[in-house]
């Protein structure tokens, strides 16, 4: 039987979440004695055509091209792994979707009319069906491997869905907002990261997006009695998940009040 | 196609090995060049447009999504554009510890490049990855050097992609000195790994092609320039940051995603280790500068650029190492100051060059406008000229090898189309 193959897919995205694959260092090495990696055009110039067995997706569809073939990845591949913010939740420059995005264009380019892209930029479980999908901006390249790993066992992968606030107690860190008087998004960000911005005193900036139950009316008591604007909780949660669905409704809650 | 035939046309359809998506798309009529595109079609991502109406404060995590390879690049140059607004002047401490964060993003970002993007190039391998059965202990030491980079950036920063710490003013939190001290073994490891870095890569087949460049880099009387400075070039240009916008000038093209940029009136020029490296040589790390020593007064062949971001690995590890020794946490993280409105310019040397960005704010800190230039936006036109002067002399060669030096060309620049919006789609069409 042969090894099973790997393909690194990029859509709209900073690169930084395939170079957490890169990041691996020594255990990239065994990864790639592990599979075979047939397509991976930002480290490598070899390709094979597929069908592979496992496509890790970056990035977000913000361009009709990119819709096309994000479907074709899907056709080729037996298991898709969307990974990081931008292919979780379409990222920050899911922003758009809020704005006038030809206003957008006209902001950045000085000819709009040579640039192609949609009003939105969505999720690639938007487009297609999504067999897991790995949060942050960027993902932790421990639960990466921990995602290929477990595929390669055929076993299902260990992806915390609680918030951020357990990972502080795991970590000994004492609550940076109720002990320290800062804004945190911990009590309603899904954990992962290891709570690496309360460890280093300051408020999680949600990049990890909604934990599976979230309470944002709480949260959004606690910060008044900080008192901090409700203009600012809504800008964090409009920030990297700001179109993943719980951080959607708790913003535009929030803005209605 | 025949090389007999006269029309020739190549076609790059992604261009690996480079961050981001780009193609390359040429025409060859016998030997002359009908038609060049360097087209990038990374999908655009409207940065300058959704940063209008966040908090200053917000500007170096938002722009550090820019880039997952140089996120330190662009905080720097928010959090500098922002300080200038504020009137903010950090502690000589705080400055040493945005150098060796700095520092740390060179080395995993240089030694990324080099081993892992560029060297296969030269060994004749498609990645690193597979360079590794025939040159394990070469490959070995990249990924050891790039983890040691990323492990420098963690202890600061908090993580190696998207630090957490750096802000406006300085730092959320300074590391302990024990927590430096424990990176010491490893930065004397990856000077000595460096240094023999640069000895392989000197040892490359390089092309011959020398060119005409217009290098352009900060520069600063006292060190290296990275964190700041004024704007100069080997033709005279010494501006401060603040005058960026009127000595260059951004334009759009159909071709690409990303706006090129060129010099008002002159044309292209040159940003990166090789502008850096001719016209601050002399303040290199002394380490760094013994190492160069076998490298030409001023490097103009592009190919070369391997062996100056290998000697640019040596300046970063020896740099850090002396910070990382004489550390004294700062009595306070960080610096405040009342917000006011106001405009400011911030520039610093991310890997690939000159990343400028200017943002203006209102009385209550809301950003009102941002205008962001990456190195490889700054580059692009020099990388379309640079193939221009490279096809004539290769066009003996076959489609394929043609092609390969073509890519290899682009590389040179470590082109960071996800940041310049991002790839390569190649088509040579021979006439």
């Amino acid at each position: 039987m042969g090894k099973p193959s790997l393909a690194v897919w990029k859509f709209a995205s900073c690169d930084g979440c395939q170079l957490s694959l890169l990041d691996l260092e020594d255990r990239l090495l065994d990864i790639a004695e592990a599979v075979d990696i047939a397509h991976f055009p930002e480290a490598s110039t070899a390709h094979a055509d597929g069908p592979y067995t496992v496509s890790l997706v970056e990035g977000s569809i913000t361009t009709p091209r990119d819709a096309d073939r994000i479907r074709a990845v899907r056709h080729q591949s037996e298991l898709v792994v969307a990974i990081g913010a931008c292919a979780t939740a379409g990222g920050i420059q899911a922003l758009r979707n809020l704005a006038d995005s030809d206003e957008f264009v006209r902001t950045v380019y000085a000819t709009p009319t040579y640039i192609d892209s949609l009003a939105t930029s969505t999720p690639i479980s938007d487009h297609i069906e999504v067999d897991i999908e790995l949060r942050g901006c960027p993902v932790s390249k421990i639960q990466l491997l921990d995602v290929v790993g477990a595929l390669l066992a055929g076993r299902k992968p260990d992806l915390p869905t609680y918030p951020v606030c357990i990972e502080c107690k795991a970590r000994g860190v004492s609550c940076v907002m109720v002990a320290g008087g800062i804004a945190c998004l911990g009590p309603i960000t899904q954990a992962g990261c290891g709570a690496i911005c309360p460890a280093y005193d300051r408020g999680c900036y949600g990049c990890f997006g909604p934990a599976e139950t979230v309470n944002v009316a709480s949260l959004a008591w606690q910060w008044r009695e900080l008192g901090i604007e409700d203009e600012a909780l809504v800008r964090s949660l409009r920030t990297f998940n700001t179109a993943a669905p719980a951080f959607a409704a708790a913003s535009a809650a929030i803005e209605d009040r | 196609m025949h090389k007999t035939d006269r029309l020739r046309s190549f076609r790059i359809e992604e261009l690996t090995r480079v961050e981001g998506e780009g193609a390359l798309e040429v025409v060859v009529d016998g030997d002359e060049i009908v038609d060049l595109e360097f087209r990038i079609f990374e999908s655009p991502r409207f940065f300058e447009a959704f940063l209008r109406g966040r908090e200053y404060t917000e500007a170096p995590d938002i722009t550090a999504r820019i880039c997952g390879i140089c996120p330190v690049a662009y905080q720097t140059s928010s959090i500098n554009a922002m300080e200038q607004i504020l009137g903010i002047r950090v502690s000589p401490q705080i400055r040493d510890l945005r150098r060796l964060l700095y520092m740390a993003e060179w080395i995993e970002s240089h030694a990324l490049h080099i081993y892992l993007l560029h060297a296969p190039d030269f060994l004749g391998f498609p990645s690193g990855m597979a360079m590794a059965a025939e040159f394990p202990t070469e490959v070995r030491d990249a990924l050891r050097l790039k983890s040691i980079g990323n492990d420098l950036m963690a202890c600061i920063g908090g993580r190696e992609i998207h630090p957490v710490n750096p802000m406006v003013g300085g730092f959320h939190r300074a590391p302990t000195p024990d927590q430096l001290r424990a990176v010491e073994p490893d930065m004397e490891w990856a000077l000595e790994a460096a240094l023999r870095t640069v000895a392989l890569v000197s040892t490359f087949p390089f092309p011959e092609l020398d060119l005409d460049y217009e290098f352009v880099a900060l520069s600063d009387p006292d060190e290296y320039a990275v964190l700041d400075g004024r704007i100069r070039s080997s033709e005279g240009i010494d501006i401060t940051v603040d005058e960026f916008n009127d000595v260059f000038v951004e334009e759009h093209v159909e071709r690409s995603n990303a706006l090129h940029a060129r010099i008002r009136d002159r044309g292209s020029y040159h940003v990166g280790p090789i502008a850096r490296f001719n016209l601050n040589r002399e303040q290199l790390h002394p380490v760094a500068l013994k190492a160069a020593r076998g490298i030409e007064p001023v490097v103009v062949n592009p190919f070369r650029s391997i062996v100056v971001r290998a000697v640019e690995l040596v300046h970063a590890c020896a740099t850090g190492l002396d910070i990382v020794r004489r550390y004294v946490r700062p009595e306070s993280p960080a610096a405040t100051a009342p917000v006011r409105a106001g405009e400011g310019h911030g520039a610093s040397e991310a890997p690939r060059g000159l990343l400028y960005h200017r943002y203006r704010i209102d009385e209550s800190g809301i950003i009102t406008d941002a205008q962001i230039v990456p190195p490889t936006s700054q580059n692009q036109l020099r990388i379309e000229e640079d193939l221009r002067r490279l096809i004539p002399t290769i066009l003996g060669l076959t489609d394929e090898e043609m092609q390969h030096h073509l890519e290899q060309a682009i590389r040179n620049y470590d082109p960071c189309i996800s940041c310049a919006t991002h790839f390569l789609d190649f088509r040579v069409h021979r006439s």
